[in-house]
């Protein structure tokens, strides 16, 4: 069976692999067999090994360098450009995050190819599903020149396992100067929290305008933690200063596409639109009854959020 | 310090945009086309850094003739002068394709420093500095919360999840600015006046020495297949809150088993 490169997004926290290098090896296999590749700094395979091969690895190539982690970027798509040119690979498949698609896009002209970002689905022909324009259309792409080389939206697909062998292959790195030019002078860490990771969540629970202050996030924070969920903003709300930009959802925001994502005091203008509207299930709470989020929902409650959301944490709190 | 600022024409993100079914491309004719409103901050730091060390400020903008308009907004905001590159074989054309029209243009340009925005809202692919990057083997510093020029290097804040990462690079270099870093401008209208007779240098993909055969719909290295739009959903429930409607919702949470 052909070969796929799935290169590997560690866990910054340092617990094993995020849960979309997991969803690009499931998805990764409508193509081929996954390999999955490890970049990084001396030591980071040895703690997440098992885990590829739980779902689906064949082989773990391993490529561990202080140079790797030192600089931004373009070392990673050195290595996996070297990794391409010796296994000629039917694909290569990256989780999409800022990085992985930057890696991508250098790896697309390294090796000449094409490639395309942000995907939902890889079908076993290559081609790929996308959304564009703030979820409102659906595109099937393909790439016509070279490997392909996706990245894959993460929570688009759901992670099986497939247990392989996962057999370790460690590969010699000599990062180029070129490759050398942007220092990773410090790596700071602003906000520390017990939530799950926005993009990764299977539950988003974000607040807009209607909340009303900074303080007041404290209500959109309890019900998130009621759930289990990750905290969101709307453009409106971190403009106003509610909530830090990081968290913001849409269109300059992140991307999220949940299980579950609960719009409270947020209008639903297009903006907001763009990074939540392939959710799988949609609830609004909002005051007002013509607020645009609620034709994207699946259900709606009509109130205060005040009054609501609290006795809405309270009775999820009281079923535990 | 010579500034480019990489300029895109978008359709409007606040309106409604569409694919034109006959070649499968951003349908630009009927769209309301505006600067993509995410250059405005890259345009708005490289105004800053030229008040704070002098310089120019260079717009480099590929797009067909009706991009001038995007161009005069740059301008106006203070931007000096404009390289567009305008050639009928550009249309369709990929991110790998477009990249190297842009590197081809730098190279007949004189720059230390290139800047644009975090995305175009119409692609939405936030690659184009590493493209670049790697085509001209320049430093790319991506996602820029903060940028400060200093010594020949560039020293930024690059945005990550929860925190930021310290990068320091040689100039020349490209950095793409995120949408927290400043708060651009309104052109005044002396600037929209002033904006009208500021140079504008028109180029073919003959003159960046670029074959044409190279770039295009018909040599792009992805495809668009077909598109449709989203099904439509289904009516959803709505409750007005009479006392249950948090009830209602946690009711509803059960139905679905996520509580």
């Amino acid at each position: 069976m052909a070969e796929v490169l799935v290169l590997a997004e560690l866990d910054p926290a340092g617990g094993g692999v995020r849960k979309t290098t997991l969803e690009a090896l499931t998805a990764a296999r409508a193509l081929g067999e996954p390999s999955a590749v490890v970049l990084g700094a001396p030591g980071t395979a040895s703690g997440v090994r098992d885990q590829l091969a739980e779902y689906g690895a064949a082989t773990v190539y391993v490529a561990e360098s202080e140079d790797v982690d030192a600089y931004l970027v373009a070392p990673k798509a050195e290595v996996l450009a070297q990794l391409v040119s010796e296994k000629s690979p039917a694909a290569v498949v990256i989780p999409s995050s800022p990085e992985g698609k930057e890696i991508a896009a250098r790896l697309a002209i390294k090796t000449g190819s094409g490639f395309l970002t942000d995907v939902t689905e890889i079908a076993s022909d290559g081609t790929a599903t996308q959304v564009a324009f703030a979820g409102a259309t659906i595109v099937h792409s393909q790439v016509t020149v070279g490997t392909p080389i996706y990245t894959l939206r993460g929570n688009s697909v759901t992670p099986e396992p497939a247990p392989a062998a996962g057999t370790e292959q460690s590969v010699a790195v000599s990062i180029s100067d070129a490759a050398k030019q942007v220092r990773v002078v410090e790596r700071v860490v602003e906000q520390k929290s017990n939530r799950p990771e926005l993009t990764e969540a299977s539950i988003v629970v974000s607040g807009g305008r209607g909340v009303a202050s900074a303080e007041n996030f404290s209500i959109i924070e309890g019900l998130a933690d009621s759930l289990g969920a990750a905290v969101g903003a709307s453009r409106a709300a971190v403009d106003s200063g509610f909530y830090p930009h990081s968290f913001q959802v849409g269109q300059t925001g992140k991307t999220v596409s949940p299980n579950l994502y609960v719009a409270v005091g947020i209008s639903g203008a297009i903006q907001h639109r763009a990074g939540m509207q392939t959710s799988k299930t949609i609830v609004a709470i909002n005051k007002d009854p013509e607020a645009p989020i609620f034709e994207l929902a699946d259900f709606g409650v009509i109130g205060d959020l005040n009054t609501v959301v609290p006795a809405a944490t309270e009775q999820i709190n009281a079923r535990k | 310090m010579n500034i480019v600022v990489l300029v895109k024409q978008v359709p409007d993100s606040g309106s409604e945009r569409k694919l034109d079914p006959a070649d499968n491309t951003v349908a630009r004719a009927s769209a309301d086309n505006v600067i993509n409103e995410m250059d405005e901050y890259a345009i708005e730091e490289a105004l800053t850094i030229k008040e704070a060390q002098g310089g120019e400020v260079t717009v480099l903008t590929v797009g067909p003739d009706s991009a001038t308009d995007a161009i005069r907004k740059a301008l106006s905001m203070g931007a000096d002068k404009a390289v567009h590159v305008v050639d009928d074989a550009i249309h369709g054309s990929c991110a790998v394709q477009t990249s190297a029209v842009i590197a081809a243009a730098l190279q007949q340009m004189e720059y230390d420093l290139v800047l644009c925005g975090a995305e175009a809202t119409d692609a939405q692919l936030s690659v184009m500095p590493a493209l670049v990057a790697e085509r001209l083997g320049i430093p790319q510093l991506s996602g820029a919360r903060k940028v400060t020029i200093e010594g020949g290097a560039a020293k930024v804040e690059r945005q990550t999840d929860g925190g930021f990462w310290a990068l320091e690079a040689p100039l020349p270099a490209i950095i793409s600015t995120w949408d927290t870093i400043n708060e651009p401008r309104y052109p005044s209208f002396k600037g929209i006046m002033a904006a009208k007779k500021k140079p504008v240098e028109t180029k073919s993909l003959a003159d960046l020495g670029v074959d044409a055969g190279s770039v295009g719909l018909a040599t792009a290295t992805s495809k668009v297949l077909d598109f449709a739009g989203r099904p439509p959903k289904g009516e959803g429930v709505k409750v007005t809150d009479e006392g249950d409607g948090a009830s209602k919702f946690v009711d509803y949470l059960a139905s679905q088993k996520i509580v």
